[in-house]
């Protein structure tokens, strides 16, 4: 699973602060292991948005505030908000945990404070994921993202932390035999 | 240029001679830990899509059965018994069965398992409590969980270090509880975000550990990467008899660069709450007094442990529950429970008549035993009341330490222990 150069989609908007109780409420971690089970409750805690997943377009962008994800650890929180359809989060800011789940699982994220400002409920974006800009065809403007480490860009690029394991255990186990050998 | 505790032990944990705030690290882990809604997604990434079969080192992890165990449905128990079966599997040393354990973040530093100048890892945000005993601990996610458990070694992103200095002595009926939350209603909820929270001053040196732990279990709720405190007689006589390995204090250097100091007078701080709906949102207890309550609830790996549970015993002695109102009182370990029992607390919470359940995270995440309703009101002794967090989204929740649970249980509205203290007793009115 690699990560696409371009993603086009609808925006959805939220404000600061959404912690991860509203973003998969509890009870749903039953279904910590059903992607698309988590989908169709994604959001739902989020005063107004019980019924958000049956809207989203596969594809659709979600555009948070700051701190974005606050709360919980629970991996969950990216895998719903997945599982819902959305391709990629943008925010002004992210809570950490939920920075690295979502980094981990190879799911991309931005963080743009400028468009987490400017981008309103419905506009059309695209966006250039090696580049890190963000257009708005509603509003014909464009935003730009800030640039991640390297080392998460790559993590990104490589889908994520499960590969990566693989390559270092990989890595081990020729040592092992090497050394044993 | 000299390092803070943070930096120290992740570069330790880096083999690096020092780091820098904004490195980024591939750090050895020296404690891990997972529970029932986190081992069964880590255990199947590790397994199935990272190809490991075993992990990296089974006496230096723990699991517990603490969230939806006992379990609350037939999903919740398939969860229990993959967790139990692959803490089985892997040979998991401290494995805590259902009964036997409680909630994870009492359960590690009671056992002695995370120690001064370590670096920890726990799949739940409230990792960062054991910070407390002088070792960085932080929340992780299952993908995370599942890179620790097959290599033993995860990435990290140093910190900034915020250094919070709490001048003179908390005042009578202020606990540890009343000052963080008035430490997050001052920096906000990510008035620390993705940085380290050390803590430090004279007030400090008058609370015990468990005191420290509600303090560290909190830093995440201003955001913070991880809370760490000093090591000090009292960290050490806690770990006296305690500590499974033998450890190596860390202490911040006099040159250690800090992003901010901030600097409070802890005598200034009053007894307060959070209010709906945020951590965040700090009231003096005097602006909700009189606040009618459907539930309370002392629980959670905030405020249960059992000093926390002698104050609302001694709150609740010879004193009825309110009609109207519910007091659930859920201990955050089975250490804690028989301790409990052993002083004759448990006696005192049923006959106010409290729901006196088995350690359990439970109500706290809206899990099981005691979850909100539409509209009610609830004063909880836990850590987060974001909407939805303890059931409903409409449900209000007022967070407070435990003396006060207990007397706004007591009294049915939002009430000063003091005031509870000098009524009557119930029956020799």
């Amino acid at each position: 699973m690699t990560l696409p150069k371009v993603v086009r989609g609808r925006a959805w908007k939220f404000a600061d602060n959404i912690d991860t109780d509203q973003i998969i409420p509890a009870k749903y971690a039953i279904y910590s292991l059903d992607e698309k089970e988590l989908g169709k409750h994604a959001m739902e805690g989020v005063p107004g948005r019980d019924t958000w997943a049956q809207g989203v377009t596969e594809g659709d962008i979600l555009v948070g505030g700051s701190n974005f994800g606050c709360g919980s650890s629970r991996e969950i929180a990216p895998v719903a908000i997945r599982g819902a359809g959305i391709s990629l989060v943008i925010a002004d800011s992210f809570a950490r945990i939920f920075f690295r789940n979502a980094i981990n699982m190879g799911y991309p994220i931005m963080q743009s404070p400028q468009a987490a400002e400017a981008v309103e409920e419905g506009d059309e974006l695209e966006i250039d994921l090696e580049q890190g800009i963000i257009r708005n065809f509603t509003k014909g403007d464009e935003y730009r993202a800030e640039a991640f480490p390297q080392f998460m860009t790559d993590l990104l690029k490589m889908g994520g932390l499960v590969p990566w394991v693989r390559k270092r255990l990989e890595e081990r186990r020729r040592k092992s035999s090497a050394t044993s050998g | 240029m000299g390092m803070t505790m943070t930096e120290k032990i992740l570069a330790r944990g880096a083999g690096r001679e020092s780091v820098r705030p904004g490195d980024l690290v591939l750090a050895k882990v020296d404690f891990a830990m997972g529970h029932d809604l986190t081992i069964p997604p880590a255990g199947k990434i590790m397994r199935e899509q990272m190809g490991a079969e075993k992990i990296w080192d089974p006496d230096r992890v723990a699991v517990t059965q603490d969230h939806f165990q006992p379990a609350k449905d037939a999903a919740s128990a398939t969860l229990g018994r993959l967790t139990r079966e692959f803490s089985h599997d892997m040979g998991i040393k401290w494995y805590f069965e259902v009964g036997q354990g409680g909630i994870c973040h009492t359960v590690l530093p009671e056992h002695g398992l995370v120690l001064p100048g370590e670096l920890v890892v726990g799949a739940d945000s409230h990792s960062c409590t054991y910070g407390a005993l002088n070792n960085f601990a932080t929340g992780i996610g299952s993908t995370d969980l599942a890179c620790v458990l097959a290599l033993g070694e995860l990435w990290f992103r140093v910190p900034e270090t915020l250094k919070f200095v709490y001048r003179n002595r908390l005042k009578e009926w202020v606990e540890a509880k009343d000052l963080i939350l008035y430490v997050i209603g001052q920096i906000g909820v990510d008035g620390a975000r993705s940085k380290a929270m050390e803590h430090t001053g004279e007030a400090l040196r008058h609370i015990d550990m468990e005191a420290r732990l509600t303090m560290t279990n909190m830093a995440i709720e201003a955001g913070a990467k991880n809370g760490i405190m000093e090591f000090d007689d009292i960290t050490r006589e806690y770990l006296d008899g305690r500590a499974k390995r033998p450890y190596t204090p860390v202490s911040s250097d006099a040159d250690a660069e800090y992003e901010k100091v901030f600097e409070f007078d802890a005598e200034k701080v009053e007894l307060g709450v959070a209010k709906p709906m945020s951590p965040d949102n700090y009231a003096p207890l005097s602006e909700v007094a009189g606040t009618k309550l459907d539930q309370v609830f002392i629980g959670s790996c905030t405020n249960s442990r059992i000093t926390d549970l002698r104050r609302a015993a001694a709150v609740l002695e010879n004193h009825k529950v309110a009609p109207g109102v519910r007091l659930i009182i859920t201990p955050s370990s089975h250490q804690v429970a028989i301790q409990a029992e052993r002083e004759g607390l448990i006696r005192t919470f049923l006959a106010a008549g409290a729901a006196w359940t088995t350690a359990t995270c439970g109500a706290c995440l809206g899990g099981h035993m005691g979850v909100l309703g539409e509209g009610e009101v609830c004063l909880s002794t836990t850590n987060r009341n974001f909407p939805g967090r303890m059931g409903h989204p409409k449900a209000l929740v007022y967070l407070s330490n435990p003396a006060v649970a207990a007397a706004s249980a007591v009294a049915g509205v939002i009430t000063h222990p003091s005031e509870v203290l000098a009524r009557m007793p119930a029956g020799l009115a």
